[in-house]
């Protein structure tokens, strides 16, 4: 009786039981996600010293009178937060361009994929470029790891802890941004010298895809973190 | 998330479209959700500290963790992977939820002991910075 009816009714195929991926995922991608999960834990790392020791300090500045300024500012006309919100859309829209070239890459058109991704190379650069600018101003107004010009929210005497803080935490983030720039690059490249096309998949980008779109998560956190509270 | 490349040409046209389509409608979320942030980041510059001031930073927060999940599901695509990886990367990422408690309550604890028992600490925490003027003079 029970081998008629395994002969009717074949056995589902167990998810575990080998033979194939349980995750349906290709190996290099599930890497990336461990990768990324680490890297989540690096910055939640750097993230909760920074609160704690913000925490543990009687007062801290005030990020709406630290990041007033932006390029071409008229003497005296601070406006605060508008850069640092150009640079977070920049990051937001280079995150959709990522999507749209990965969602092209999906459709095998190689066109469409390079034009994205040289979107995103594009963004990625804008973004770096405001980073840099902004730590230039930060730098000329005396600010820099061990050195703190800004006083606290209510005019007492500020350490150095902020500005630690925020050159590293920025500085890393903004390493990964440089880092995933490079990436896109070496895609571009491979994408029109069409390698993806001969391999017949455009999975390599998807990968490349994530980690652009994990620097955009992290900036979320850090934005909000070190600009909004 | 079928297989496009052994799909037919018209299911995975239109399956492409629909995608176009929910990436526009995340875009223009995490935007809105930007544009709120940044709204209440303002009405906190001279707002005096008090139940308000943390109602809205815990507002925030919450906005924030809101974009996180909108990139994570719909950009990173993790929503439409298999339950098996989704629960792979998001459980170790619950640990933050003490990670944070734990630390904050910790660095809250050590500012009370610092003002409590040392009185070098609470006589530089209170000594004011120079005033705007005179930094000015100094730096020219």
């Amino acid at each position: 009786m029970v081998s008629t009816a395994s002969t009717l009714n074949p056995p589902k195929e167990k998810l575990w039981g080998g033979g194939h991926s349980p995750f349906n995922i290709e190996y290099g991608k599930l890497m990336m996600w461990f990768f990324l999960l680490s890297d989540a834990f690096t910055f939640g790392a750097f993230l909760i010293s920074y609160g704690t020791t913000r925490f543990a300090s009687r007062n801290w500045p005030n990020p709406n009178v630290v990041f007033s300024a932006y390029p071409f500012m008229p003497e005296g006309k601070h406006a605060p937060l508008v850069f640092v919100s150009i640079m977070t859309f920049i990051l937001i829209i280079s995150s959709v361009t990522m999507v749209l070239a990965v969602q092209a890459g999906k459709q095998m058109q190689k066109k469409t994929v390079a034009y994205f991704l040289l979107l995103t190379i594009i963004g990625g650069a804008m973004f770096l470029g405001c980073q840099a600018w902004e730590w230039h101003h930060l730098f000329h107004e005396g600010a820099w790891w061990g050195r703190n010009p800004f006083p606290n929210a209510d005019g007492t005497m500020a350490g150095t802890d902020f500005t630690n803080f925020f050159f590293t935490i920025t500085g890393f983030h903004g390493f990964h941004v440089f880092t995933g720039v490079v990436i896109n690059i070496v895609m571009l490249i491979m994408t029109l010298s069409g390698t993806f096309e001969k391999r017949g998949h455009y999975l390599m980008i998807e990968k490349t895809g994530l980690y652009w779109h994990f620097v955009d998560l992290v900036w979320v956190f850090v934005f909000t973190c070190f600009y909004l509270i | 998330m079928s297989n496009t490349l052994s799909a037919d040409p018209i299911t995975s046209k239109t399956l492409h479209k629909a995608v176009v389509k929910e990436v526009i409608r995340v875009t223009i979320i995490l935007s809105v959700l930007t544009i709120i942030e940044l709204i209440l980041g303002f009405s906190l510059m001279d707002m005096p500290v008090g139940l308000l001031h943390y109602f809205i930073k815990g507002v925030i927060v919450i906005l924030m963790l809101v974009k996180a999940f909108y990139i994570v599901a719909y950009f990173m695509h993790l929503k439409h992977e298999k339950d098996g990886l989704i629960f792979t990367i998001v459980v170790p990422l619950f640990i933050f939820i003490w990670f944070i408690f734990v630390f904050l309550y910790e660095g809250n604890s050590f500012q009370n002991l610092k003002s409590r028992y040392s009185a070098n600490y609470q006589e530089r925490a209170t000594m004011m910075a120079p005033s705007a003027e005179t930094q000015h003079v100094e730096k020219h």
